[in-house]
């Protein structure tokens, strides 16, 4: 059953297809989102004229009320927040999916056979999972909620019933010549119990692996619609959803390699052990003693006579470097001090050296989030490495200057064995010739393992606010 | 027949997505994700044509939520997406 609508619907699909093609380019990508979502619009369009529903003024105030509060919401966002608002929209669209799904159960009742049925319900509960995961995932982001996993008692057990639950419910639901009242009341029992597991489910999932969750978020919000595609064959939700699911896979797939993370301990909460002594001691490979031959400051204890030695040890170090790398993590994000970054670099970039970014997968709290930070502060981009390239480059490198980062550098994942970071692949910052480390403190990272480095003789430690070491570097040029 | 035809462009429609998406440099993934999310939006069509069908006034009420959620999530998505990109300049 071919119709005009599943043509030019698919033609549409074409579109938004060729808008994510252009998105492989930042110098496309502008065109590419643009095409995307004026895609976007003929569907809608074409949508309410085939269906005859153009002239239903409902419609259009809810289209104009939602087009006004996305617009609003959208200028509004600061880059920093960007991973909340991305997880917020996520959050919507399953709330939106779950909606749909529930209507067409209630209101076809009785005339809607297994496929629909079945495809309704499973959307009722991919949408309503992403809704109330994606609530708290914004509340973690924007420290509404604390970062660390939350596991209550028998939360394995808990997660195993509801999902046991809601299997059980889509079958009955699924089931011909079911009553009514059964079929009402099993009906909104998964709206409910998807709920709490998406609450569940996400509430365990620590701060630091949270790029993960909202990547997996993202996949579930494109499947919701795929399948509610289905129950209301609907080949254009069926395509378009389907893409953004898969979209979301790479993307958590990608973020669990960068990581050194299976996607089972994500779900499972199976977090970092923090402030264990075993895991802490481990970093130091082969048991060695750690001799500390580092220099370490703390800029914010010191007087202006140690600031002053400060600037003269490194002052020399400046001058001479002739290649530059910042590497920026999450505390970058925290202390603001992208803004002083771009001082740092135009003072770079004005004394004739060399200078590119070392960004690693994992940086920040979603993917790709370092890159938009540095972008919005005026970083050309074609300075902003990835983690490859970045390492072919770092043995060639004078100076590396890391602002927030820890976990991403620990040579520990290379030769501590048995740690959480084991095996995750690192910016090698150790061949560079000097480092300069501008990080808050030395207690190790999200991961809990001690950082060697921290101990190693090319190492500076300007430990307190980056943004005040920064400055300290600025002004020894 | 129609599930089997929804199915066949279910199953196309991942792996097109999975080999366009491979190709985006880690550079733009904030960007990627936003644009997925507005494009996750796509549920309004759904949700259009569910609220116009809707006998009964609640469906109706819930319905017309269905669709300003939804409608936020494509303008929202697509205008921080928007945002973003511009702001990814090359060296002068």
């Amino acid at each position: 059953m071919i119709t005009i609508y599943t043509v030019v619907g698919l033609i549409l699909t074409l579109g938004v297809l060729f808008g994510i093609k252009l998105l492989s380019s930042p110098k496309t990508a502008v065109l590419g989102n643009l095409i995307g979502s004026i895609s976007m619009l003929c569907a809608i369009i074409l949508t309410l004229a085939y269906n005859n529903i153009l002239n239903v003024s409902l419609l259009w105030i809810a289209l104009i009320l939602g087009g006004i509060i996305g617009a609003i919401l959208a200028i509004k966002v600061t880059m920093v927040q960007m991973p909340q608002m991305v997880a917020l929209l996520n959050g919507l669209g399953g709330a939106s999916s779950a909606i749909v799904a529930l209507i067409i159960l209630f209101n076809n009742y009785g005339d809607m056979n297994l496929v629909s049925r079945l495809s309704s319900s499973l959307a009722l509960t991919i949408g309503a999972i992403t809704f109330s995961g994606s609530l708290i995932a914004v509340a973690k982001l924007s420290g509404k909620m604390k970062q660390q996993p939350i596991v209550f008692k028998a939360h394995t057990l808990l997660n195993t019933i509801s999902i046991c639950f809601i299997i059980f419910s889509i079958i009955v639901v699924s089931l011909p010549n079911i009553s009514r009242v059964v079929y009402f009341t099993f009906s909104i029992m998964i709206f409910l119990v998807s709920i709490f597991y998406g609450v569940a489910f996400s509430i365990r999932v620590g701060g630091a692996d949270m790029p993960i969750t909202i990547s997996l978020l993202n996949s579930f919000s494109g499947l919701a619609a795929s399948v509610a595609g289905f129950a209301l064959y609907d080949p254009l939700l069926v395509v378009v959803g389907a893409i953004v699911g898969a979209s979301g896979l790479i993307l958590t797939q990608i973020m669990c390699n960068a990581m050194n993370r299976s996607l089972r301990d994500v779900i499972t909460g199976r977090t970092i052990a923090l402030n264990s002594d075993k895991i802490i001691e481990k970093g130091y490979a082969n048991k060695e003693v750690a001799i500390k031959k580092s220099k370490s400051f703390n800029i914010s204890e010191s007087d202006d006579e140690q600031i002053k030695i400060i600037k003269s040890l490194i002052s020399q170090i400046l001058e001479e470097a002739q290649s530059v790398m910042i590497v920026p993590g999450y505390g970058m994000a925290l202390a603001q001090a992208q803004y002083i970054i771009k001082e740092l670099y135009d003072k770079f970039v004005s004394v004739g050296k060399e200078v590119n970014f070392a960004i690693h997968p994992v940086a920040g709290r979603m993917p790709g989030h370092m890159n938009v930070l540095l972008a919005e502060v005026g970083i050309p981009y074609d300075k902003l490495l990835e983690l490859d390239e970045s390492n072919a480059k770092l043995s060639k490198t004078d100076l590396v200057i890391v602002v927030g980062a820890n976990d991403v550098i620990n040579p520990a994942a290379n030769t501590a064995e048995g740690t959480p970071i084991y095996g995750m692949p690192i910016l090698e910052v150790k061949k560079a010739k000097n480092i300069f480390i501008c990080n808050k403190d030395t207690k190790p990272g999200y991961a809990g393992v001690e950082n060697p480095l921290y101990n190693d003789e090319h190492v500076i430690l300007l430990l307190g606010d980056a943004k005040d070491s920064l400055k300290i570097i600025i002004n020894s040029f | 027949m129609n599930i089997i035809f929804l199915l066949i462009l279910f199953v196309i429609s991942m792996f097109i997505g999975y080999k366009l998406i491979s190709d985006v440099p880690s550079l733009l993934h904030t960007p990627l994700m936003s644009g997925m999310n507005a494009l996750s939006g796509v549920t309004v069509l759904g949700s259009l044509v569910a609220t116009a069908a809707a006998v009964n006034t609640g469906y109706k009420i819930l319905g017309f939520i269905a669709i300003v959620l939804a409608t936020i999530n494509i303008v929202g998505g697509f205008m921080v997406t928007h945002k973003m990109l511009k702001m990814f300049k090359k060296d002068k």
